[in-house]
């Protein structure tokens, strides 16, 4: 009998091991450091750019350079933290007219699933709520690269980049088009824990 | 008529001041109310808020004045019929209509110079941004612009009234006197 739990255990530890051997890396978005953003931008006009961030949110993801299809990433923006480097075009946007931050202070991201398509690209799929309404959404992901850091730790970094239309999230205006799009450009470092 | 106020009736300079800034509040209040829901292709999105702005500071700098013109001019004596309940809420009254348009003024500034913009004044003259850091700053005092603005037009109406109530019902000079005649 014990020898049957011991052996259990040790058929136990083993596949832990093996299992913990394939796991991938978790890493924390290091937004403390600010080597991390979310970058949108939106057409002015249709004759030019504005571009502007979320200043505040956190995340975290799952990475292995073994198993890149397995990973994940699930990040909570602050909307109120909008800038777009004018305060009262910040207001109106986070008013009932466009993200209505009142109501819906906070925007989510939460991976599932990771289509890798090799050299360090991939299609990451997931649930995008905004000003609550969940839909799922498309990012394209490039690895830029991973390593120690001279401060003792070890990141690893991506690029995700997107394009929503913004009445899928409820975000509409009449003299704003139907399919007025905005795209966000994701700089994401993160920390191995 | 006399410039300054005399012992029974106000004086010109108080008088051009008070319907001045009365005037202004009331037209800036129906701007701004106006102005807010104006959508972006609308071609007064850009120059009202500029011109309510800039109104806006030209009544800060003669509120300035007029508050230096009631330290420096004695105003009339209360009205022997006016009783003294009268006396005290007309007081609170006066006093919360300049700490309102002030509050106002102020709270609208810090909207517009929140990040750091100046307001500029027609084209004229600029005002520095001087706070830029409190946390949301233009949505706070967004809040503040706006309700402050509602209580002060209410009491403004309620300091009409009063006005109305002196020369209709009490049939004394409280009115007059502020159109500069020390009879009714």
């Amino acid at each position: 009998m014990i020898k049957f739990f011991t052996k259990s255990a040790i058929i136990a530890a083993a596949m832990f091991t093996s299992v913990s051997g394939f796991a991938a890396d978790s890493f924390k978005i290091d937004t403390d450091g600010a080597h991390a953003y979310i970058d949108f931008k939106i057409s002015h006009l249709g004759y030019s750019w504005i571009s502007g961030r979320f200043n505040t949110f956190e995340g975290d993801f799952s990475f292995s350079q073994d198993n890149p299809s397995d990973a994940q990433v699930s990040v909570t923006i602050d909307a109120t933290s909008l800038d777009s480097n004018h305060a009262e075009r910040d207001k109106h946007i986070r008013s009932a007219d466009f993200l209505e931050t009142d109501k819906f202070p906070s925007a989510s991201f939460k991976s599932t699933g990771f289509n890798y398509t090799g050299d360090g690209k991939g299609v990451l799929t997931g649930d995008l709520t905004l000003k609550g309404v969940t839909k799922s959404i498309e990012i394209e992901v490039s690895h830029i690269g991973q390593g120690d850091d001279p401060w003792g730790n070890y990141r690893s970094g991506f690029l995700g980049e997107t394009a929503l239309t913004i009445a899928d999230f409820g975000i509409t205006q009449p003299y704003l088009p139907a399919d007025m799009q905005v795209f966000l450009e994701l700089g994401v470092e993160g920390i191995r824990q | 008529m006399h410039w300054r106020n005399q012992q029974t009736h106000w004086g010109m300079v108080a008088i051009l001041m008070h319907f001045g800034v009365a005037f202004t509040v009331f037209g800036l209040f129906a701007l701004g109310w106006w102005m807010v829901d104006l959508t972006y292709y609308d071609s007064w999105y850009k120059p009202a808020p500029h011109i309510h702005k800039s109104i806006g500071i030209l009544l800060f700098i003669t509120m300035i004045l007029r508050l230096a013109w009631r330290i420096f001019d004695k105003p009339p004596e209360h009205l022997d019929t006016h009783a003294k309940w009268e006396q005290i809420s007309a007081k609170i009254t006066h006093i919360l209509l300049y700490a309102l348009i002030f509050g106002i003024i102020f709270s609208g500034y810090l909207i517009s110079t929140a990040d750091g913009r100046p307001i500029k004044v027609f084209d004229w003259f600029e005002v520095p941004a001087l706070i830029t850091s409190i946390e949301k700053q233009e949505d706070i005092a967004g809040v503040i612009h706006w309700y402050a603005a509602c209580v002060l037009i209410g009491l403004a109406v309620l300091h009409i009234l009063g006005a109305f109530k002196h020369h209709v019902i009490d049939k004394d000079t409280t009115l007059t006197r502020m159109l500069g005649k020390n009879r009714r």
